[in-house]
């Protein structure tokens, strides 16, 4: 069965030339969009409308469009990738759009992602927090048998459900704080939870927070917001371990 | 341990929050067992005894200016963790819902902790100014047999059923303190075991069904006291 055809369109989307000017709302109509293309699509076809009108077309950040990457963002109608769950703007589609409507198109919004322009916004931040710590620099020797060290079936699915955030700051942007939190404790726990990673996981915690805290993220107040917006569902309880490394680490120096 | 990063860390102020929380909800557990003895004995003798029991107990005499410091720490380091979340978001929404994704409570837990600390100010004045500092002539002293022994003590029931028999506007701001504490702690109470580390995917649905039945028992516990008085005098 065809698509159904939405005949009008309102796009309200924050234009914002380059970080030190000041942004502003602008409306944009669009018309015969099917509902079966996809949010993108239907921002590439804004953008070669407003090309063809001589005008700037809207940046927006995208690149796998299959939600893997995490590089695209968007904040839509409220909503961090719009009105669905688990999913990323690439993967939200225009049938859940009703002709006529009005929707709103916010960049991320947080103090330490500043907006570059329009609805891209730079997320070097989360490269920073990853930078002090996210990693593993014991010496692991040579490329041993993968099932030479035996893992636990549920802390391997764990560090799995952690290993699978994308970094694409939903949590960051839904979060009423701005808090990075799940962030952070999704590449704590993916490490945490494996025995060459559990090594260093009281340093990775202290230095992972101490750099999330310079670059101006807020603190969670656990709403539990990020948690449901986040395109890989990945838990709070992920927090609760961050929580609880972060603290045996304080404690034990 | 360095001290001076920990307490400005954002885990170590909400560490502080929790703790500090959790003793507040034992300190709030006791108060309100206590206060639910003015409904069970309309002489007030019960409540007199209780209440003289905690007024001359030496533990409670010491734990005061820790409930004190506790309540302190919890009010001030609210203040500092809300304007540094603030800050993290200096270019707001246009549109933004978040009921779809949180509760009202979790997201409001500043507002609540305010109205539930405007609500404390006026219980002070209302009961521990005039206990404590100035006196009143409603708590003129009484005595109660207390186990057979005559004991002279101040007639604390007396001032509190007079304040919510004589008016209907105390008795309605006094549920509503109630029902604010109880909100307040829906989210508090397990938002404090996820702080402190101490939460999981099982033990967090425990804590969430923990955290509303001792919302629902502080906002039923302190709401009953003045609904009665309200009923039957």
């Amino acid at each position: 069965m065809a698509d159904k055809i939405l005949n009008k369109l309102y796009i309200k989307v924050w234009r914002q030339n380059s970080p030190k000017e000041k942004g502003r709302f602008e409306t944009y109509e669009i018309e015969d969009i099917s509902q079966g293309s996809s949010f993108l699509e239907m921002l590439d076809i804004l953008n070669d409308k407003l090309i063809r009108d001589g005008k700037d077309p809207i940046a927006f950040d995208h690149d796998c469009r299959e939600g893997i990457c995490g590089m695209c963002s968007l904040y839509i109608n409220g909503r961090a990738h719009g009105p669905d769950r688990e999913i990323t703007t690439c993967q939200l589609h225009m049938r859940k759009f009703n002709e006529g409507d009005t929707i709103t198109i916010e960049p991320w919004r947080a103090g330490s992602f500043p907006v570059i322009k329009d609805l891209i916004v730079d997320r070097t931040a989360f490269e920073q927090i990853q930078h002090a710590g996210g990693f593993v620099s014991v010496n692991t020797g040579g490329i041993p048998d993968g099932n030479a060290i035996p893992i636990g079936y549920d802390d391997a699915e764990e560090a799995m459900d952690a290993a699978s955030c994308i970094g694409c700051g939903a949590c960051v942007a839904t979060c009423k704080n701005s808090s990075a939190m799940l962030f952070v404790a999704a590449k704590v726990s993916q490490l945490a939870k494996l025995p060459q990673g559990k090594v260093e996981a009281k340093r990775r915690a202290r230095n992972m927070v101490a750099k999330m805290d310079e670059l101006g993220f807020g603190g969670c107040t656990n709403t539990g917001a990020c948690e449901l917006e986040c395109p890989k569902s990945i838990s709070i309880s992920h927090i609760a371990r961050l929580n609880r490394e972060y603290l045996t680490a304080k404690f034990s120096e | 341990m360095s001290k001076g990063s920990f307490l400005s860390a954002s885990i170590g102020r909400k560490f502080f929050m929790s703790i500090t929380g959790l003793f507040l909800i034992t300190f709030i557990i006791v108060h309100m067992s206590i206060n639910l003895l003015l409904i069970f004995d309309d002489s007030g003798d019960l409540f007199n005894i209780a209440a003289n029991f905690m007024a001359t107990n030496p533990l409670i005499k010491v734990m005061e200016p820790v409930l004190a410091l506790g309540f302190l720490v919890h009010i001030v380091w609210s203040v500092g963790i809300t304007i540094q979340n603030m800050r993290a978001r200096p270019v707001g929404y246009n549109k933004a819902i978040q009921s779809v994704n949180s509760t009202w409570a979790s997201r409001n837990m500043f507002i609540l902790g305010g109205l539930v600390l405007v609500f404390l100010g006026l219980h002070l004045f209302n009961f521990w100014w005039k206990i404590k500092i100035v006196g009143d002539p409603l708590l003129e002293h009484i005595t109660v047999m207390q186990g057979g022994i005559p004991t002279e003590m101040e007639n604390a029931y007396l001032l509190v059923s007079t304040l919510f028999k004589e008016s209907i506007v105390y008795c309605l701001i006094y549920i509503a303190g109630g029902i604010l504490l109880g909100l307040h702690v829906t989210h508090g109470f397990w938002s404090a075991f996820q702080t402190i580390g101490l939460n999981n995917q099982i033990w967090r649905k425990r804590f969430y069904v923990l955290a509303n039945i001792i919302g629902w028992i502080f906002a039923i516990g302190f709401s009953v006291i003045p609904l009665y008085f309200m009923i039957k005098f």
